[in-house]
């Protein structure tokens, strides 16, 4: 028996140092790392599920670049990620939400690196009518149920020419607590005088409404039933094939959630000093004004340093090849100037 | 067996002596005991943990905790009525048709079915015991919805003249309801309810049985009056148990029920239950708003364990009740 396990580990061992020389071989990729040497063990990350879809693919190709550094990364919700970083059970976290007391992480423990952005659809189900336009204002009375049916003036004002059913209105929402609700909410809550009901990653919604889980769930809400509108991510969106409105932004033009909106509320966001930023109604013409951001959370400090080049590697990764891979999920990628900020904050955090 | 044993006397083996099985004996009661105990323990262990994380949000107001009925966790306002009426409304729904098709199940595999179909039944039912619950949530959530939502507007629509009815199935846009939820949970709880009723059944004595056909009764008579007294017992501790599974259920009812803070009369309203707003909160939860979720679980413990405690004595009541001089 011990020959035999011998003999195994043996092999094993074998089979690594073979696969890890080809990974030397092929891996002289200087953008990769900073020093060029690639770096080998097991990173986890854990955290907001919003991104997973970019995370999971940039994974995936990541592990073409370095077939060495293994990274796992769970959508367990941005909540529970932060609490997990703050335990030190993970070693980076996603978030979409910044940082608050009784979260988990302590002050000054962490740093944002912005990665990704993506816009936040209002879609909705009204057969034969494509492309409404909605102001802000409309989109609040809308949500908060003091609209209730479509031919509602306040829609038909947006909407020359285009012939609008008398059917009930019906609001689709997250019943999981979602950062994509926070945003929104947000969103109507800054942008709006007439929204009451709040922000937040849940908020009660007028009686009626329809809860869906996650963003594929508010999608089959709104194609179960006609006559609702609701919020959805674009991905979700996109592959349900949902009709999606054009929203009035900052600065009064309508504009359909697109990538290339979204980059565009980025460049007109404010970064604040640690790199959080809102692009909610950003200025610009050509912005779309509900975009969510999306963090990965580090610590400023790593026990093994093992881990923490890992780490630095795969965000610095996400950063710079990853950033292609990102439209093909509908993400949006950062703009130029915020994406070297996030690349001088991950050499700054983790030397 | 080196030597032969007369013929008057056994051949004496050594088993250990007296002194070792008496010892086994005592290490099998402990061990025993302690696996009985265990359930205790960790019952108890899972009160307290919960209990104590779940302080904080349940004492920063008990009184709205309990009977409040607006959950915004960005306000630290937690009440948790509507989904304590949610668990009862869908545990009621489900109660309401689960038991009885369940019964009937059992009726028919052990009064009426072939001696040879019977196993194939059995089979069959139990196969939807081993369904995950998840599933039950997607094919409710993507098949029975749309399908359904039509024929709640069209019952609302029947029902609309007829005062009392019509608060209990009123106008509908969706099938995300109450009503939805509590037919998935019956599907779920008639596998659990079945088999325990049939095995109730078959305890029933066939002298009973026999002396009811005797007395001139039809196949009817002698289940109403030989089967269903002998089994009233059982059968609520088997209704007790889908019960109990219907008011935990979580992934199915988070995927059916539409999550939205309502209490009212209509059972096809969307609304949200104890368990499924758990699952859909908890991960992006922090600080007293997870507390508060865990806050809900103890209580959906408490509610768990009063109802069970409630069917005990209404089953030992009844018992003596019905069965009366009967063993």
């Amino acid at each position: 028996m011990k020959l035999n396990r011998r003999t195994i580990f043996g092999t094993i061992t074998a089979g690594a140092l073979a696969m890890s020389m080809a990974a030397c071989g092929g891996g002289s990729d200087d953008d990769a790392a900073g020093d060029g040497e690639l770096v080998s063990g097991e990173i986890t990350g854990s955290g907001a599920s919003f991104p997973d879809a970019f995370y999971a693919a940039a994974i995936e190709a990541y592990a073409e670049v370095n077939p060495e550094l293994i990274v796992t990364y769970n959508a367990v919700g941005s909540g529970t990620g932060k609490s997990e970083f703050g335990e030190g059970l993970n070693d980076f976290a996603g978030s979409d939400s910044l940082v608050k007391d009784g979260d988990g992480p302590a002050e000054g423990s962490f740093q944002y690196i912005p990665t990704v952005a993506a816009p936040i659809t209002i879609s909705y189900n009204l057969p034969g009518v494509d492309g409404l336009q909605i102001d802000q204002e409309t989109l609040a009375n809308i949500f908060q149920g003091a609209i209730t049916t479509w031919n509602d003036p306040a829609i038909a004002a947006t909407n020359e020419g285009v012939e609008l059913p008398d059917t009930a209105i019906t609001i689709a929402h997250r019943s999981d607590g979602s950062g994509t609700t926070s945003n929104f909410t947000k969103f109507l809550d800054e942008a709006t005088d007439a929204w009451t009901l709040g922000a937040g990653d849940e908020i009660t919604w007028p009686e009626g409404s329809i809860g869906g889980e996650k963003n594929t769930g508010v999608a089959t809400v709104i194609t179960q039933t006609e006559g609702a509108i609701g919020y959805v991510d674009l991905a979700d969106a996109t592959e349900t094939g949902l009709v999606t409105a054009s929203i009035e932004n900052a600065d009064g033009s309508f504009i359909q959630p697109t990538l290339e909106a979204t980059t565009a509320a980025l460049e007109g966001a404010e970064v604040a000093e640690d790199l959080s930023y809102n692009p909610l109604n950003a200025a610009g013409a050509e912005t779309y004004p509900i975009v969510a951001p999306t963090y990965i959370l580090l610590h400023t400090e790593y026990e093994d340093e093992n881990v923490a080049a890992g780490v630095k590697e795969f965000v610095n990764y996400l950063l710079t090849d990853g950033q292609d891979i990102a439209e093909d999920n509908s993400f949006a990628p950062l703009p130029d100037a915020l994406r070297q900020q996030a690349v001088d904050a991950l050499n700054e955090t983790i030397a | 067996m080196t030597t032969t044993a007369s013929p008057e006397s056994p051949p004496q083996v050594d088993l250990g002596g007296e002194a070792r099985s008496r010892r086994t004996d005592k290490g099998f009661t402990g061990l025993v005991t302690f696996a009985g105990l265990t359930v205790l323990i960790v019952l108890g262990l899972i009160l307290v943990t919960t209990s104590v994380q779940a302080w904080p949000a349940i004492a920063h107001d008990p009184i709205e905790f309990l009977t409040g009925t607006d959950w915004v966790p960005g306000d630290e306002i937690f009440g948790t009525l509507p989904f304590l009426y949610g668990t009862l409304v869908t545990s009621v729904i489900a109660m309401v048709v689960a038991v009885p098709v369940s019964i009937g199940i059992a009726l028919f595999i052990t009064e009426v079915a072939h001696r040879r179909s019977r196993k194939y039944i059995v089979t069959i039912v139990d196969l939807l015991a081993t369904v995950p619950s998840v599933v039950f949530g997607l094919v409710g959530s993507i098949v029975l919805i749309p399908w359904v939502t039509p024929i709640y507007q069209w019952w609302a629509g029947l029902m609309a003249p007829i005062p009392g009815l019509n608060a209990i199935f009123d106008e509908t846009n969706t099938g995300r309801n109450y009503f939805t939820a509590g037919l998935i949970l019956a599907v779920m709880c008639i596998p659990i309810i079945t088999s325990i009723s049939r095995e109730v059944f078959a305890t029933v004595p066939e002298i009973d049985k026999q002396g009811a056909y005797a007395l001139g009764a039809t196949r009817w008579e002698m289940i109403k009056g030989a089967i269903l007294p002998h089994s009233f017992g059982g059968l609520v501790g088997a209704s007790m148990l889908g019960l109990g599974r219907a008011m935990g259920e979580t992934i199915a009812v988070a995927l059916v029920i539409g999550g939205s803070l309502t209490i009212g009369t209509n059972l096809f309203e969307p609304g949200n239950t104890m368990a499924a707003v758990i699952a859909q909160q908890f991960g992006e939860s922090s600080g007293m708003h997870t507390e508060a979720l865990i806050g809900i679980g103890v209580v959906l413990f408490a509610i768990t364990v009063l109802i069970n405690f409630l069917a005990r004595t209404v089953v030992r009541r009844a018992e003596i009740k019905m069965k009366g001089a009967h063993s």
